[in-house]
């Protein structure tokens, strides 16, 4: 991206100003130069699409992760007022609705288990069905199915895969209300009867991590962190429903826009008012997609359990928290000392609430939301606190992101010699995709350290600790 | 049979995918093939089981994307993987095919595709040839 384009507000906030003629609301970009000069125009010519937008609030927001995407861009925010002709965007939320990350925090220290890592690496491999192809055990019928599209995590607890105390460490409690299976296509739904449980492939994966350094010693004690513990995070989505939900709802709502007279600068846009049919059809399908997703995630906590379990026999594994970063979510905000009801769409972005906010548990409520940006598997990631005064709707990054195309990667890496030698770095990667793996490479991927710090810098988040990857079952 | 005309073009984070063909039907046809070499080496793929997609779509572009989005969920639905196809076009009524197999352990994995995208969507005719293009979420 050329930043001349660009007129730098702070150290860590830049502005796109719009061209004389062009008719669209403001565009902020949170990041440093370096960040900035990495990403690809396209995300410049995107975002500001997204801000030409009806009922666009206040600007259309990236994130310092952000890169190239389809509709917004990835690490793209944009909220929308309802009652101004706001849009909902099916580009604006992804094919993998609700995709997202599990953490869970055991009381397991690596001095302790690591000689049990290759055995512990080969049974979550064998538990966790991951990769394309791949089913899992579940078979829902029709009606049963039509449950866990109502009620998300707490369908899965009610039949045995957790328990409800964790439910309070899960947005939304583990279950969004207006889902409306009714919206779902039966393709979708017959998608999805061998796709709960499952991790999926690309960039999904389940990690072992170890808490490398802490940051913030209140926030990571409220959290439950410490030095050496063994963390464990799931990244994966709403898998096969939220995908033909996606793939459903593009055209249709792409039509629906011509039909409307909404001006869109590229069809990839496609979106709908949010008051019209087509908008609350996508709404409705789209809060059934999150509840699949928040229920993929508990099962698979609990896949994660039981193979632990076997390992160790004494492990505890607690939701620290789960959170969602492809998603559009009603939410009330202060805009120019008004409460504001918007619809916030957040592509790649974490929601990230400061403390004291009313929908956090009492546990995290003075440290804040915990935020997890997810890294390559042979670097890192980092889990922040949501900061007070959060400029973006409460958002934060949501990954390293990529900085070199899949393509790219293949051409750079191998990946059975990627594996081998992330083995000789301590790091065990478990995958029947050699292609996936090289695609995957950590150097595919942005800097997750810069990242972080111009996610904390720019105000967005703080960070509370560092997790090394020892372990990666990837899709 | 030809050999179908399959490209790719940088993105991000997710896959560019480019068919061509002397025909749009061809140039469908080898778009799918693009995005299901993503998927597995579909020189492994034997083509024992064959399903139709039926569609009705004016727009050329939101054709390409309706019926690759179609073979994705009929492929996951079925846990198939495809790697022969046909198409036939009238108007806007399309009659298409897609031949493969069921999922086992001689396939090769690749990367799960979640669907073909309205990103540089494009089908153009540039002289006696069509080229078909659009971004698929990996």
């Amino acid at each position: 991206m050329d930043i001349k384009q660009l007129q730098q507000l702070q150290p860590y906030l830049w502005r796109f100003p719009s061209k004389p003629g062009e008719q669209r609301g403001e565009v902020l970009l949170y990041g440093n130069a370096p960040l900035l000069i990495s990403m690809d125009d396209k995300v410049l010519e995107q975002i500001a699409n997204v801000a030409s937008l009806p009922g666009l609030v206040d600007a259309a927001i990236t994130m310092p992760d952000a890169h190239w995407g389809y509709g917004f861009p990835i690490g793209g925010v944009a909220a929308f007022d309802a009652e101004q002709g706001g849009v909902i965007s099916a580009g604006g939320v992804g094919f993998d609705i609700s995709c997202g990350i599990r953490c869970l925090r055991s009381n397991l220290n690596l001095q302790d288990t690591v000689s049990n890592f290759s055995e512990l690496a080969d049974r979550l491999f064998k538990t966790i069905p991951a990769g394309v192809g791949e089913e899992g055990d579940i078979k829902l019928n029709p009606k049963q199915l039509d449950e866990v599209l109502q009620d998300g995590a707490k369908w899965a607890v009610q039949h045995g895969y957790g328990n409800a105390a964790e439910l309070e460490y899960v947005e939304e409690q583990g279950r969004v209300s207006s889902a409306v299976p009714e919206c779902v296509s039966e393709l979708a739904k017959k998608r999805q009867r061998g796709e709960m449980g499952t991790l999926g492939s690309g960039n999904h994966y389940l990690e072992v991590q170890v808490v490398d350094q802490i940051f913030d010693a209140a926030a990571a004690s409220a959290f439950g962190l410490h030095k050496d513990q063994l963390i464990v995070s799931i990244h994966c989505g709403s898998r096969g429903l939220g995908h033909q939900i996606g793939t459903d709802y593009l055209i249709m709502l792409a039509k629906a826009a011509n039909r409307l007279g909404i001006h869109l600068p590229n069809r990839e846009l496609a979106c709908a008012p949010i008051k019209s049919l087509e908008g609350q059809q996508y709404i409705g399908a789209m809060n059934a997609a999150i509840n699949c997703a928040l229920a993929n995630r508990q099962i698979l906590a609990h896949l994660t359990r039981v193979a632990f379990a076997d390992v160790f026999s004494q492990v505890t594994l607690e939701t620290l928290f789960d959170v969602s970063h492809n998603t559009c979510k009603l939410e009330t905000h202060e805009i120019n000392g008004n409460s504001r009801l918007l619809h916030v769409h957040r592509k790649g972005a974490t929601r990230a609430f400061g403390p004291g906010h009313s929908l956090l548990p009492e546990r995290y409520r003075a440290a804040g939301q915990p935020v997890i940006i997810g890294g390559s598997m042979g670097t890192g990631s980092y889990i922040l606190a949501g900061c007070s005064g959060n400029p973006a709707f409460a958002s934060a990054s949501h990954g390293a992101g990529r900085a070199m195309s899949r393509r790219q990667a293949k051409k750079h890496w191998q990946g059975r010699r990627l594996i081998d030698e992330l083995a000789q770095q301590g790091i065990l990667i478990r995958t029947r995709s050699m292609r996936g793996a090289a695609e995957e490479a950590p150097g595919a991927y942005k800097d997750v350290d810069l990242v972080a710090q111009a996610t904390e810098q720019a105000g967005l988040a703080r960070r509370v600790a560092f997790l090394r990857p020892k372990i990666c079952v990837k899709g | 049979m030809s050999t179908p005309d399959t490209s790719y073009f940088e993105h991000d984070a997710d896959i560019g995918i480019i068919g061509r063909g002397a025909t749009v039907e061809q140039a469908f046809e080898a778009a799918a093939q693009a995005v299901f070499a993503i998927v597995t080496d579909l020189d492994l793929v034997q083509p024992s089981t064959i399903i139709t997609i039926e569609f009705e779509e004016a727009d050329l572009e939101f054709a390409l994307v309706t019926w690759l989005n179609q073979l994705l969920g009929k492929a996951r639905e079925q846990r198939l993987v495809f790697s022969r196809f046909h198409v036939q076009h009238n108007g806007d009524k399309w009659r298409t095919k897609a031949l493969g197999e069921k999922w086992h352990a001689g396939l090769e994995r690749g990367v799960e595709v979640k669907g073909a995208t309205l990103t540089m969507l494009s089908v153009k005719q540039s002289g006696p040839m069509w080229e078909v293009r659009c971004v698929v979420d990996v």
